[in-house]
């Protein structure tokens, strides 16, 4: 398990370095999340609000939750960063 | 006379740590991993309803109340307490074994404590033992962070004992049984647990001290403090209205911190604050679903989030850093520990076959029950945002994204072992619910696997990886920097020493100037008698001995002359 050790950069290749492989596991995300979708179809609901019964309300709400977190926090960068030593400065 | 059987298990591990000094490394090893051993052992053959009452100057204690709430503790915290040492088999720092057990032992005492003395006496004990496994660290940011969490932490002791004595005053009775936010005493000691378990803007000791302990240390904090305070809030304050609202609040802000935060056991903290608040909303719920559902998120939320801290601080073990910015591509050198994060975190994302997904449902489908829509709402979108930040970031910035060039030996056998078991209970769980169902304070009638409820995580779960993988290819996602992120803490790390700072200056100029003002007017006066009364001074001059006379003869004659004209 740790044939690497001391070597300073790998010289085996893996499955992930190569970059058509990270478009695979993209592409199965997407027919995955679009397969999903489409089940919304084909099971019986018990919901206990209405929007639940909205076509692929969980995808969409999935989606549009996690864009509108990130964007937030991008804002949040703005207000709240600072530098990493912020609290170390006046020791 | 107590028998062993009915002893408080937490005993087991606080008497039995006062040897771990005394013995040598080899048998210290099995020695510490056997206690919680004996501590399981122990709770497992408690029946409810066992109660063990002492007299003591009047009042009665009862240091061994048992119920099936407090055994679904009573299992997690030692099966916590023992996967937390066999991950710190290899540390030789006594210390922390001592404090480790300690701590873990109060943390089980508290739980079967039946009266509120004994209750804040280990909640005190607690905090102090806990605070050595951040000092382990043993530097100054270390030692600084400490303090501050050791000073919270006995704050929230020391106002647990205010609401006690309190209490008592009211109803005369120290029982802790259901106490309720009506009554002052019920505020404080509502409070006291709400410090302890990281209520939205009482949070931040949480966030600023996990990340600061030793790599051992982060695990054992991970699963005692929160999870003691959960308990209280669930014997105390069950269908309380409020901690719906505190509990909601709680899943939804950490999250926001948790995308920009670069420190990843700091992300970490922030999602199990996440965590916590789902178990805060069952107990402002409050039936039967939603208690249940609190019970048994505590129990596989200890565990995924062991599970977490022990993958995060194998990668600190061997690279010496846990910063985002600074990792990557570890999978390649530690891909066992890659694997078992990777567990850990669909645990925690509640996928379907993983511990959290049968445990978290409970909680949702209660809060749906009662049909607060927004509650509801606020939920899934802290669903959808865990998963996000510990599922996805966690996991690809330590192991994937870009190759950051480390290449170090995996984890210690000891460590991968712990992660091993770790993970197994966690799927173990996700698989097998019955298991955890059987033990809940509740009967359990949910079914987790249904076909409407699987369709709909899997569509909330993986459309929320499809926006990180939308965002991180169109390079919107914010990058991992090295950063300091406010937080609450800034009040009393900045905002607060700069006041008092000011006020002390202001204090000390004002005082400057009312004493040179007193000076002068001091100097003024001596120069004023000097004036007068000194060698050159009018008062002090010595007169002629003619002028004298002279003077003499006037007052006669004036005295004459009144004497004459008096008549």
């Amino acid at each position: 398990m740790s044939e690497h050790q001391g070597q300073t950069s790998g010289t085996r290749k893996y499955w992930l370095d190569d970059p058509e492989n990270v478009k695979k596991i993209v592409r199965a995300l997407i027919a995955i999340c679009v397969l999903l979708f489409i089940a919304d179809g084909f099971y019986e609901k018990h919901s206990h609000f209405g929007i639940e019964n909205l076509f692929g309300f969980y995808a969409f709400y999935g989606f549009i939750m996690c864009v509108g977190l990130v964007l937030a926090a991008k804002v949040m960068r703005v207000l709240l960063m600072r530098d990493e030593d912020y609290y170390d400065r006046d020791r | 006379m107590i028998e062993i059987a009915n002893l408080n298990p937490g005993l087991v591990l606080i008497l039995g740590a006062l040897a771990v000094p005394l013995l040598p490394q080899a048998i210290r090893r099995l020695y510490v991993l056997a206690l919680p051993v004996a501590g399981f052992a122990l709770v497992h053959q408690l029946a409810p309803g066992t109660l063990i009452a002492v007299e003591v100057f009047g009042v009665t204690l009862e240091p061994l109340a048992v119920d099936r709430l407090s055994l679904v503790w009573g299992y997690i915290f030692n099966i916590a307490a023992f996967l937390a040492l066999l991950f710190a088999w290899h540390e030789r720092d006594t210390m922390q074994q001592f404090s480790a057990l300690i701590y873990a032992g109060a943390a089980i005492s508290a739980v079967f404590a039946g009266d509120l003395i004994t209750l804040f006496v280990f909640w005190e004990l607690t905090a102090i033992s806990s605070v050595f496994l951040i000092w382990a660290a043993r530097n100054e940011a270390a030692f600084r962070c400490g303090m501050r969490y050791l000073i919270i932490q006995v704050l929230s002791g020391v106002i647990l004992l205010a609401g006690t004595l309190v209490w008592y005053a009211d109803t005369g009775s120290i029982d802790f049984t259901h106490i309720g936010i009506d009554s002052f005493a019920g505020q404080l000691i509502f409070i006291a647990f709400g410090i302890k378990c990281a209520f939205p803007l009482l949070h931040n000791w949480l966030q600023d001290a996990y990340p600061q302990a030793t790599v051992t240390g982060t695990v054992v904090l991970s699963a005692f403090t929160t999870k003691l305070a959960v308990y209280a809030l669930a014997r105390g304050f069950a269908g309380t209205e409020i901690l719906i609202y505190i509990g909601a609040t709680m899943t939804a802000f950490p999250i926001f911190y948790a995308v920009i935060e670069n420190d990843l056991r700091r992300v970490l903290a922030y999602s199990l604050n996440n965590q916590l608040g789902f178990m805060v909303v069952g107990i402002g719920i409050g039936t039967e679903l939603a208690l249940n559902g609190t019970a048994a998120h505590a129990f596989s939320h200890i565990l995924y989030k062991a599970l977490l801290f022990m993958s995060m601080g194998a990668v600190l073990f061997r690279t010496g850093t846990c910063k985002g910015s600074d990792l990557g591509g570890l999978y390649k050198s530690m891909p066992w520990t890659t694997g078992f994060c990777i567990i850990g975190a669909a645990s925690i994302s509640a996928f379907p076959l993983f511990s959290g997904f049968v445990s978290k449902s409970m909680i949702l489908t209660a809060v749906a029950e009662e049909h607060r829509w927004f509650v509801w709402g606020t939920l899934l979108f802290a669903s959808a945002g865990v998963f996000h930040h510990s599922g996805i970031k966690i996991p690809y910035f330590a192991f994937f994204a870009h190759d950051s060039g480390y290449r170090v030996k995996e984890a210690p056998w000891n460590m991968l072992l712990a992660m091993a078991l770790t993970a197994f209970l966690c799927v173990f769980i996700g698989v097998y619910p019955t298991a955890l169902y059987d033990i809940l304070p509740y009967a359990v009638d949910y079914k987790p696997y249904t076909s409407y409820h699987v369709i709909q995580q899997l569509q909330l779960l993986m459309f929320s990886a499809l926006a990180f993988t939308v965002l991180m290819l169109s390079k919107i996602y914010p990058p991992e920097l090295k950063s300091t992120n406010l937080d609450t803490d800034w009040f009393y790390r900045v905002a607060g020493p700069a006041v008092i700072g000011r006020l002390m200056q202001a204090i000390s100029v004002t005082g400057t100037s009312v004493e040179k003002f007193a000076a002068r007017r001091v100097e003024q006066l001596i120069a004023t008698i000097h004036h007068y009364h000194g060698p050159e001074g009018y008062l002090a001059k010595t007169l002629h001995l003619s002028s004298m006379v002279f003077w003499v003869v006037a007052a006669l004659a004036f005295v004459l002359a009144l004497e004459f004209f008096g008549r």
